[in-house]
């Protein structure tokens, strides 16, 4: 891989009370980025925290430098998760967009990072394949996951294995794109942008991805999860 | 068109063929034991959809990879990126 070149990657963290993670998470990704001579930054959306987030992110840009760490606040109720890329695409001057969840559900990997050179526009994680996986699941959620996707695949055939996983890397342009004509909220508009992005003819790689539960904070999936998932895909069915 | 156009196409398609085929009026049939063959098939393809979706969420159920070391590693990760960014000033 040509050591910096002109690639930089910018990522998005959009956070919500996640002060323990926080730190974790930008350690690893500067380490992987370091490690490989990849110009990068992280840029952190924060929804007005209560827990001392954006504290702890103002501690982290003293540590590795404002143009490593970038800082952004927004404030909104119900934060649905295309506001933050908006908000953080804004302050981005990297190439490349890595979209990821700061909860340490996903497992940084360079690997990751080097299929990108496949010259896809998407390179989207997959927990589904090669082996790709997940951690501390018990058998009801992997076949809620199993079956939700299976779903998924027969009705909406959308080219890629995993679409509600949040650990992608865009092309800046593609995801400026993509962002003007995705409508959804949370993680259907995951899967609104995985969709439009195949329909307008996009490049899509896939790379494994270990998503080991959280290891501190809460996980969410409930039934009003699944309620508000089946809904979004038969929008999704019915509108893409 | 759209996810939902398609699949109502598609239905419409096939089900006017079956209609024509299976439930046609005198002069244009096709052999007795033809149509009583195709009468049934819109239920016998639900059925085989059925039994493939359960076969195939099934072994994709038991084919769900656990990421043991992916964990471990990361547990790892974690002390050492604790142990540095303390070193390098950060209060937690």
């Amino acid at each position: 891989m040509a050591a910096g070149g002109a690639d930089k990657f910018s990522v998005l963290l959009p956070t919500y009370n996640e002060r323990e993670n926080l730190p974790l998470v930008v350690w690893l990704l500067a380490r992987t980025f370091q490690e490989s001579g990849t110009n990068f930054e992280i840029i952190i959306i924060d929804d007005g925290s209560p827990d001392g987030t954006q504290e702890i992110a103002e501690q982290l840009e003293k540590i590795y430098g404002s143009d490593k760490i970038v800082m952004r606040e927004i404030i909104s109720i119900l934060f649905p998760s295309g506001t933050a890329y908006i908000h953080g695409m804004k302050h981005a001057t990297g190439n490349f967009i890595v979209i990821m969840d700061a909860d340490l559900s996903h497992h940084v990997s360079l690997y990751f990072i080097k299929q990108k050179e496949g010259n896809f526009d998407i390179v989207s994680g997959t927990r589904y394949k090669g082996n790709g996986g997940v951690y501390g699941w018990d058998l009801k959620r992997k076949l809620i996951s199993r079956g939700a996707n299976f779903i998924t695949q027969v009705l909406l055939r959308p080219g890629a294995s995993d679409l509600t996983g949040s650990f992608r890397l865009y092309r800046k342009e593609v995801l400026q794109k993509l962002m003007e004509k995705c409508v959804s909220k949370g993680y259907v508009f995951q899967m609104e942008m995985i969709v439009r992005a195949r329909q307008l003819g996009y490049t899509i790689g896939e790379v494994p991805i270990s998503f080991v539960d959280r290891v501190y904070g809460e996980s969410k999936l409930g039934g009003n999860e699944i309620v508000s998932f089946l809904k979004g895909l038969l929008t999704l069915f019915a509108t893409t | 068109m759209t996810k939902l156009g398609q699949w109502l196409c598609g239905l419409a398609l096939l089900g006017s063929a079956w209609a024509v085929l299976a439930l046609a009026p005198p002069g244009l049939q096709l052999p007795a034991p033809y149509r009583q063959a195709l009468l049934p098939l819109p239920v016998y393809l639900l059925v085989a959809f059925g039994c493939y979706s359960l076969a195939t969420v099934g072994y994709r159920l038991a084919t769900f990879n656990d990421c043991e070391e992916a964990a471990a590693e990361l547990q790892e990760h974690i002390s050492t990126a604790r142990a540095d960014l303390r070193r390098r000033g950060l209060r937690f």
